[in-house]
């Protein structure tokens, strides 16, 4: 019974206006020739220039991506091994301590998050900088990635992790060769989340970056405050650029190998 | 052995990065403030010994809670900011609702690209959408400009920087995370349920009332949830969108550690805070249970 009536239709195209026109405005505005971001002077790249000349903008991209890449891989790691200590990890001390440290996170507000870490990093004597932005955001980041390879690790049949055992695998070669390959999706969209929340996040990281180390949202931010400027709109339209065609690509990779898989399926069948 | 440095390498990360920086929050709570480095006393010093921790212990007193308990601005924030995240999920709701029902009601070839559209801000950075609305709420923005070429209103209306503001962005921002839960319960309803219903003589809004909604509890209850709990300590929004009379508890510490450096309150205010949301997270997490246990 799925029928789009008009009551479906409007409140669908009311939604999706509601959740882009902000954005489209932004876009728009970005290639404005006028200083005034109210007042369209003309079309013009000018703020695309002057923003790739902006050293602090760069400088600040380019910690950024630092920041994300090392964090987001260990993160990828941590969390894929908490997620299998989660769900294979069996009794021991500690279980539901480690379970609660797990799923914490996820509903902490990142000011209390921000603020204890950056607490803990003063306590110990860690000076701040880009490491510090690095265990902070790989910490909640870790939780996420837990969660996502967890759900697919419950739902997958052991059975072929025992039989590979039976073979004469070692464990870690169990995991690496029949586990790691079955979990795989997982891992990889773990990683891209958790990649995406370290380049997003602003609040834990101004708490714990110290003077030597900007981010790019801390950037952001800080220029935003003082009121909006076309460069901040040509950011905005690369970043919201940036995720639309990656988010794309995504769906478009997963739709192919679902046909694909479908397509082996049908074939094996008239085969058998 | 390979065992136990499986368990132990997630484990005590998370014990030195989440658990123990909790507790040293909660310390520094009880402490005083000071002029000094770090500016609260009294700080533990080891090579006291045992002498020196029970001299630790004995100075340390809820004194910043009293403080917070007489100043109306610290419940007045907390109350605010309960109203703000709890009008905002209502609205979320109000707004969400219709859309996951219309998403689940296209036609199946539509489902993936509605699916795509609604994840696209999701992944889009969360500053820059709330910086997408400075520019349409602004007084010369686009939403007055709209709104007096209709005839509506003559003069621009005062949107941004004030408690309005706030709750819109809070809307827009998070939307998505009711959207998809309750799109995920309403997706999996069984159609052949509402065709019983009108057979039996049900119209087609009772059937929604009395089929519909009952069933899709479970993604209202979570979407609510994921709205309600970071909106309460939402600091972005209100300090971009919102005035200075915007009372919210996450903009109040932020500025009670940054601009006041007074540690040992806004350790307070957080652990405040904590204690607020563990309510709704033990809530949120039985009824997570209850859908797992619905679904085995």
């Amino acid at each position: 019974m799925r029928r789009l009536t008009w009551f479906n239709a409007t409140s669908l195209t009311l939604g999706f206006a509601f959740l882009y026109i902000p954005m489209i405005v932004v876009i728009i505005y970005s290639f404005n020739e006028s200083r005034l971001v109210t007042v369209w002077g003309g079309f013009s790249t000018k703020w695309y220039g002057e923003l790739l000349q902006n050293e602090a903008f760069l400088s600040a991209a380019w910690v950024t991506f630092k920041v994300g890449f090392f964090s987001s891989i260990i993160a990828t790691v941590l969390g894929t091994m908490g997620a299998y200590v989660l769900v294979r990890g069996g009794r021991f001390y500690g279980r539901t301590l480690f379970s609660g440290m797990i799923y914490a996170p996820l509903v902490m507000p990142e000011v209390i998050t921000g603020l204890s870490l950056l607490l803990l990093f003063i306590s110990i004597g860690l000076d701040r900088g880009m490491f510090t932005i690095i265990l902070a955001h790989a910490t909640f980041s870790m939780c996420y990635v837990s969660v996502v390879v967890s759900s697919r690790l419950v739902s997958f049949d052991r059975s072929v992790e025992e039989a590979a055992l039976d073979l004469g695998c070692t464990p870690f070669e169990a995991f690496r060769l029949v586990t790691l390959p079955i979990i795989a999706p997982a891992v990889i969209s773990g990683w891209l989340l958790a990649l995406t929340l370290s380049l997003d996040d602003l609040v834990i990281a101004s708490f714990v970056a110290g003077p030597s180390a900007t981010t790019l949202p801390i950037k952001v931010f800080s220029s935003i405050r003082l009121g909006v400027s076309p460069e901040i709109n040509a950011l905005s339209t690369i970043l919201i650029g940036i995720v639309t065609i990656g988010t794309i690509a995504a769906s478009l990779t997963t739709k192919r190998a679902v046909m694909r898989r479908q397509r082996e399926e049908r074939m094996a069948e008239q085969a058998g | 052995m390979r065992r136990f440095s499986l368990i132990a390498v997630p484990y005590l990360w998370l014990l030195g990065l989440f658990m123990v920086p909790f507790l040293i929050v909660f310390k520094i709570s009880l402490s005083d403030v000071a002029l000094s480095i770090p500016p609260y006393t009294p700080t533990l010093e080891l090579s006291d010994g045992w002498a020196g921790f029970r001299d630790f212990l004995s100075q340390l007193d809820f004194e910043n809670f009293e403080f917070l308990a007489t100043d109306d601005l610290y419940w007045k924030s907390y109350l605010s900011s309960v109203q703000i995240a709890f009008i905002s999920t209502s609205i979320c709701l109000l707004i969400g609702f219709p859309i996951a029902y219309g998403m689940a009601n296209a036609p199946k070839e539509w489902q993936p690209t509605l699916m795509l559209l609604v994840i696209l801000p999701f992944w889009t950075s969360f500053l820059i959408r709330v910086y997408s609305l400075i520019g349409i709420l602004s007084q010369e923005g686009m939403l007055n400009q709209f709104l007096m070429w209709v005839g509506i209103i003559n003069e621009p209306l005062t949107i941004l920087n004030t408690n309005v503001a706030v709750y819109i962005g809070i809307v827009y921002t998070y939307v998505p995370f009711m959207i998809l839960p309750i799109y995920a319960t309403l997706i999996k309803l069984d159609g052949s349920l509402l065709e019983a219903a009108e057979d039996l003589g049900c119209s087609r809004t009772e059937a929604f009332w009395r089929i519909t909604v009952p069933l899709s509890k479970a993604g209202i209850i979570a979407g609510c949830f994921l709205v309600f709990i970071p909106a309460l300590g939402e600091f972005v929004i209100p300090s971009l969108l919102g005035g200075s009379d915007t009372l919210m508890i996450g903009k109040v510490l932020y500025e009670e550690f940054f601009a006041n450096r007074d540690w040992p309150v806004a350790g307070a205010v957080a652990v405040i805070l904590l204690l607020i949301l563990i309510i709704p997270i033990v809530l949120y997490q039985r009824n997570e249970q209850k859908m797992m246990e619905a679904e085995t």
